[in-house]
């Protein structure tokens, strides 16, 4: 009895000691209660992302006549738009494109300047000055301005938004990136890793970046609510989605003509917009008071 | 005695390390000018579209273009061509629009204020109403209006600006009459788009007006000041909220160029007539000389805007005014 309440006890150690950073994130993430109810809510979202075409009531591009600027109903949730098309199934749809363009803008933001950012603090010297002296160029323009600069030269079209977007966050990455390098360049594990000649490739990306890996999270998931809002900006002014794509952006360009007798037209696809940004920020909070307990918000 | 000598070294050295440092500062600017010049001159060049074959119609001849272009200067190299543009922009000649055939400076004369007026006002929203949300939410720490205060400031963020103003036009405008629908007509055609431009940076500055609070009232000289038994009302504006201010202006004032990005969107929903909506106009004309001058004109303003608030801030803040 005796021997087993000992082996029993040892085992409860044993796992006490047993550390997971997964687990222990996974934790901490339970407690944010805001935050996993809008992280549930953008897993939702995504689903609607992929399966949304396959359960779309209606076909979103095309009109029906005898159906134009009905308000929310039985046969359509969410009413029809100026050619007699179901919102709902336009938001659906919609959903793909808002999902696709921010993801792909941001994570290639994020790739070019974690890039720029680890060689601009590992490096130091011209490398250094030379990058960020290239984002201070950069920083010399409002975010969305920049955007609508590109979008000029390139043409209107959701790849251009995408490019644009990417573009304007790569010097903001670089700098969160660079200064995270120079913290992570001076610890003992690299100055280990240096003295064993590991090479400046392998320093950088296996024990460099996940230093970084937090606090990029946490920025990454910041900007997808800035590039939804951006590219939905985009193709409001006319420079993004052509107005017949299911764009939420480009949806409550064309509604606003509308919006004295039909509300909804512009509603339905401003409420979209908001609360997927809102469900972004509000996870992005959450990461940051996880993950990057030094600026946690009380 | 001791005590004005020590003030004055303290602001003769502060002032000699400020005045160093805007003038460091300065002349670290003006690479970066030159260089968002040529990056500004070169793009908009490769803007897709003949601009002579814009100004001289569909139905023109290939000799009327080859003249119009010749006309233009845009048959020499392109390098001669920026040397021209600077030359000019130094004697304050923006170049002629495409579109009207006006000069570009008499173009900008009637909407940069507008504008200005139009990001100002946005501003003093930003800070009166975010500053007082902040505070609130602090000092009700967990209470209904702390949750109240922070939830309308993370909705703040998150909210479209095109969608919040197409709303305040429907509410304000269309249905109760308060506030024109759209233009520059005095102030109340201000209202509604300077709190749309607002929104964002109010909701912004309310969380960091809060965070910071709270951090400064932890500190020791509120606790001292409780102890005295001074009334929460003085302990909280004149002792908390003035020291928690630095990074909260310091952040305002950072946001501030943000609010010239802003206006583009703002404007256009609005059809307020200033630099944001011209910049969109010409954009969808090809008027190339226009967009040359505007997204100057923007990074030149956002420059400014930053080396101001960079300035006014090492003289605030002491780390700086000491290291510079």
């Amino acid at each position: 009895m005796e021997l087993s309440k000992a082996v029993n006890s040892s085992t409860t150690i044993k796992k006490e000691k047993k550390y997971s950073p997964l687990r222990e994130l996974l934790k901490n993430w339970k407690k944010q209660k805001n935050a996993l109810w809008a992280s549930l809510f953008i897993l939702l979202l995504i689903t609607v992302a992929i399966i949304g075409p396959f359960i779309a009531p209606y076909d979103p591009y095309k009109p029906d006549y005898n159906a134009m600027l009905q308000g929310p109903g039985i046969d359509h949730i969410a009413g029809t738009d100026e050619y007699g098309r179901d919102i709902f199934s336009r938001l659906l749809f919609g959903a793909r494109i808002s999902l696709t363009v921010s993801f792909l803008s941001v994570f290639l933001g994020a790739i070019g300047g974690t890039i720029l950012g680890l060689l601009s603090g590992y490096f130091g010297g011209w490398l250094d000055r030379l990058i960020m002296r290239s984002s201070d160029v950069m920083f010399a323009f409002p975010d969305i301005l920049l955007a609508i600069a590109i979008v000029a030269i390139l043409g209107p079209g959701l790849t251009n938004v995408v490019i644009a977007v990417s573009i304007f966050s790569i010097p903001s990455f670089a700098r969160l990136v660079r200064s995270s390098t120079l913290e992570a360049k001076e610890t003992v594990f690299v100055e280990a890793a240096k003295s064993m000649g590991a090479s400046h490739f392998r320093i950088m990306f296996q024990h460099i970046l996940p230093e970084t890996l937090g606090s990029l999270i946490v920025f990454i998931s910041m900007r997808i609510g800035t590039a939804i809002l951006a590219a939905s900006s985009l193709s409001f002014l006319g420079l993004g989605a052509s107005p017949e794509t299911p764009d939420w952006g480009a949806m409550l360009s064309l509604g606003r003509d509308y919006l004295g007798t039909s509300t909804h037209v512009v509603m339905m696809p401003g409420i979209a917009i908001f609360l997927t940004v809102l469900a972004f920020n509000i996870v992005g909070d959450g990461l940051r008071d996880v993950l990057d307990p030094k600026t946690k918000n009380e | 005695m001791l005590k004005s000598y020590r003030a004055k070294g303290f602001f003769r050295k502060g002032l000699l390390t400020v005045l160093q440092y805007i003038i460091k500062r300065i002349f670290e600017m003006i690479p970066i000018l030159f260089i968002v010049s040529i990056l500004i001159f070169f793009f908009t060049h490769l803007i897709p579209g003949d601009p002579a074959r814009l100004v001289a119609g569909k139905d023109a001849t290939f000799e009327e273009v080859a003249t119009i272009r010749e006309e233009l200067g845009l048959d020499k190299p392109i390098w001669e061509q920026y040397v021209t543009y600077m030359g000019n922009l130094f004697q304050g000649d923006l170049g002629t629009s495409l579109k009207t055939g006006l000069p570009i400076m008499d173009m900008f004369v009637d909407r940069f204020m507008p504008s200005i007026y139009l990001t100002l006002f946005s501003m003093v929203w930003a800070l009166v109403i975010g500053l007082l949300i902040g505070t609130l939410s602090a000092v009700f720490k967990n209470k209904w209006p702390d949750y109240l205060g922070m939830v309308s400031a993370v909705s703040g963020i998150s909210l479209p600006g095109f969608w919040l103003g197409l709303i305040l036009i429907q509410i304000f405008s269309v249905q109760l009459g308060w506030f024109p629908t759209g233009g520059a007509d005095g102030w109340k055609s201000y209202v509604l788009p300077s709190l749309t431009l607002g929104a964002g940076i109010m909701s912004m500055l309310a969380r960091f007006t809060r965070s910071s609070l709270l951090e400064t009232l932890k500190a020791d000289f509120i606790r001292t000041g409780r102890a005295k038994g001074l009334k929460e009302s003085i302990v909280i504006p004149k002792h908390a909220l003035r020291n928690s201010l630095i990074p909260v202006v310091t952040i305002a004032g950072l946001q501030f160029g943000f609010l010239l990005g802003g206006s583009v969107v703002v404007e256009t929903v609005f059809s307020f007539p200033g630099m944001g909506r011209l910049l969109i106009d010409s954009i969808s004309f090809r008027d190339y000389p226009v967009i040359q001058a505007e997204l100057l004109l923007f990074s030149i303003e956002f420059i400014m805007v930053n080396l101001v608030v960079d300035i006014l801030y090492s003289y605030l803040n002491p780390k700086i005014r000491y290291t510079a």
